[in-house]
């Protein structure tokens, strides 16, 4: 069978049945209970007893110890051993998406009908930084120590990348930021809410320059969750329960897909990229292979999406997925902003729940957060800016050691 | 006693390179430390030294090589806060530096590194002339760390001041 047969065979045979998240903020709790939290809203959402769920995955935090990194048997016992198999995945900020793909391919093996997706994280305040210890042989514990590489320093040689070849302006940055912000003040689950003007922006401090604090995303705790069953399940379990009314959400891609060597943009927490002396570069970078592979399972393309959650790492980062998701040409990103065209009411809204602007990270809960508010915004219920009768929505992440996902969801 | 100089990481750079590398005026010198698979004919820095990840060619040998001391700004920024551990700031109070990556034309990649002090963002763009220098990373009673850094090819930067 072709990689496009199977594509076809996969794509909407999955629903998200229910969807659950605990409010971001800086709350100082342990992750569970924010996890545990998510996971009652999803599964009530569902209308699911946890008792009847036959598979349960986790998307694991690196900060919170040893219970962080089994993160779904520590769901699973909060909400109570029912023996059940469990999976626990870390991807970096596609944690949450890969533990959804573990999920949707339990289902579509005919393993289990219902499976819950959850991830939660409490951060530390301040730079996200490595684990303790002199760990010479960690390129993560040595980009600190040699250079002083913080996150935001990468997110910024891709915004200077920007400035210098497509004459993108600080205040480009600033509009995507003032977007998200009005995008978010209505969310019940984002952690800032809060408009914000091109002069905050510009009186914020430079942490690296171009970006500025307003323009780089906080870190936050946080918890999301999502029933997933087969499509089977989710038809007969809406036709005997008293049922939302509310339009069936299908899973179309799960995409979680790796560079192509050599992969010659500079990635977190590399010294260096891959050479392409000798080995010719990919047509397509890493990640835009992240947006194609997805787009290839659901049998979709950019012109099809109607609603876009993407990763606001940074407020230049949100440009940069235009171009690789293919919402408009290379260097096309901030006409396509100030047109209007992304934000709300306009032909294709990106962040409508407020992106990584109003809710800051919290990293295995945070590529699950954007499937909950595609949810939300296909089935026209989402709480604070909503879009139109969306029919296709996409997600975007990417994340440390060449990871990041997209996920496909139609109605 | 003049301290010790140890480099801050082994194996990645040398502080005596060979003869026919460029040699910076009034620095001292250094070249990065890769690999060449010399199969594929690709690079690896930091230097790959278990298989070569050219995939395909995990049967190649993996030739130690000084990489190119100069290339061009790939992008480029600052670090206007002190980063967090492990990072150990060389000065008290902290003093903002610049990072640069910068793209070698032989080797087709692209390498990060601290920008000399005394360089602000002001005199940085894409696409200009930058050289490796041995620096300080940091010091303590008896011994100075030493690092690579980048710098303007210097009749860039008077370009610039012109």
């Amino acid at each position: 069978m072709s990689t496009e047969q199977v594509a076809e065979q996969v794509a909407e045979q999955v629903a998200v049945l229910g969807v659950g998240m605990h409010p971001w903020g800086k709350w100082g709790r342990n992750f569970v209970e924010y996890g545990v939290a998510a996971a009652q809203d999803a599964l009530a959402d569902a209308g699911i007893d946890w008792r009847d769920v036959g598979f349960v995955a986790g998307a694991d935090t690196m900060r919170n110890g040893y219970p962080g990194y089994v993160a779904g048997a520590t769901f699973a016992q909060a909400l109570g051993w029912t023996g059940i198999p469990v999976t626990s995945s870390y991807g970096a900020c596609a944690s949450g998406a890969m533990a959804l793909d573990a999920a949707r391919q339990r289902i579509l093996s005919g393993m289990c009908e219902v499976a819950l997706v959850v991830g939660a994280d409490t951060t530390p305040k301040g730079f996200l930084k490595p684990n303790k210890g002199e760990r010479g042989d960690d390129p993560d514990w040595l980009r600190f120590r040699l250079l002083g590489m913080t996150n935001p320093a990468y997110f910024a040689m891709w915004a200077r990348r920007r400035i210098d070849l497509f004459g993108a302006s600080s205040d480009d940055f600033a509009q995507v930021k003032i977007k998200n912000a009005r995008h978010g003040i209505d969310n019940p689950y984002a952690r800032y809410r809060k408009l914000v003007t091109a002069e905050d922006v510009a009186k914020s401090p430079t942490v690296s320059s171009p970006l500025r604090l307003l323009d780089i995303c906080a870190t936050s705790d946080g918890g999301a969750a999502v029933v997933l069953t087969s499509m089977e399940y989710a038809k007969k379990h809406l036709s005997t329960s008293a049922g939302s009314g509310d339009p069936l959400v299908r899973v179309a891609a799960i995409s979680t897909v790796t560079p192509t060597f050599p992969n010659t943009i500079l990635e977190m927490p590399n010294f260096a990229t891959d050479s392409a002396a000798g080995i010719a570069q990919p047509d397509r970078g890493f990640k835009q292979a992240i947006g194609d592979a997805a787009y290839a399972q659901a049998g979709v393309g950019p012109d099809d999406v109607d609603v876009a959650e993407v990763y606001d790492l940074s407020t230049a980062l949100e440009l940069d997925w235009y171009e690789d998701l293919g919402f408009c040409g290379v260097g096309e990103a901030e006409k396509l902003l100030r047109d209007g065209a992304t934000s709300l009411g306009g032909r294709l809204p990106v962040n409508l729940s407020g992106g990584l602007a109003c809710f800051g990270e919290a990293v295995p809960a945070q590529a699950l957060a954007q499937v909950c508010e595609l949810t939300w915004q296909l089935r026209g219920t989402a709480q604070g800016a909503l879009a139109e009768d969306a029919k296709v929505g996409i997600t975007a992440n990417q994340g440390l050691f060449g990871h990041g996902s997209s996920v496909i969801l139609t109605r | 006693m003049a301290k010790a100089k140890l480099p801050a990481v082994e194996g990645w750079f040398t502080m005596s390179p060979s003869e026919n590398t460029l040699r910076p005026i009034g620095a001292d010198p250094v070249a990065l430390i890769g690999t060449r698979c010399e199969q594929s004919g690709t690079y690896f820095f930091p230097p790959e030294r278990v298989m070569s990840r050219a995939p395909g060619f995990a049967a190649s040998e993996l030739v130690e090589v000084e990489l190119s001391t100069r290339g061009r700004l790939w992008s480029y920024t600052d670090a206007q806060y002190q980063p967090p551990e492990p990072f150990e700031a060389p000065t008290d109070p902290y003093q903002p530096f610049c990072l640069a990556a910068v793209e070698l034309e032989t080797e087709k990649l692209v390498v990060l590194g601290q920008v000399v002090a005394g360089v602000g963002i002001d005199d940085l763009r894409v696409g200009m002339e930058m050289e490796l220098v041995l620096g300080t990373l940091y010091e303590d009673e008896d011994t100075e760390y030493t690092m690579w850094k980048w710098r303007p090819v210097a009749a860039d930067t008077a370009r610039g001041e012109a």
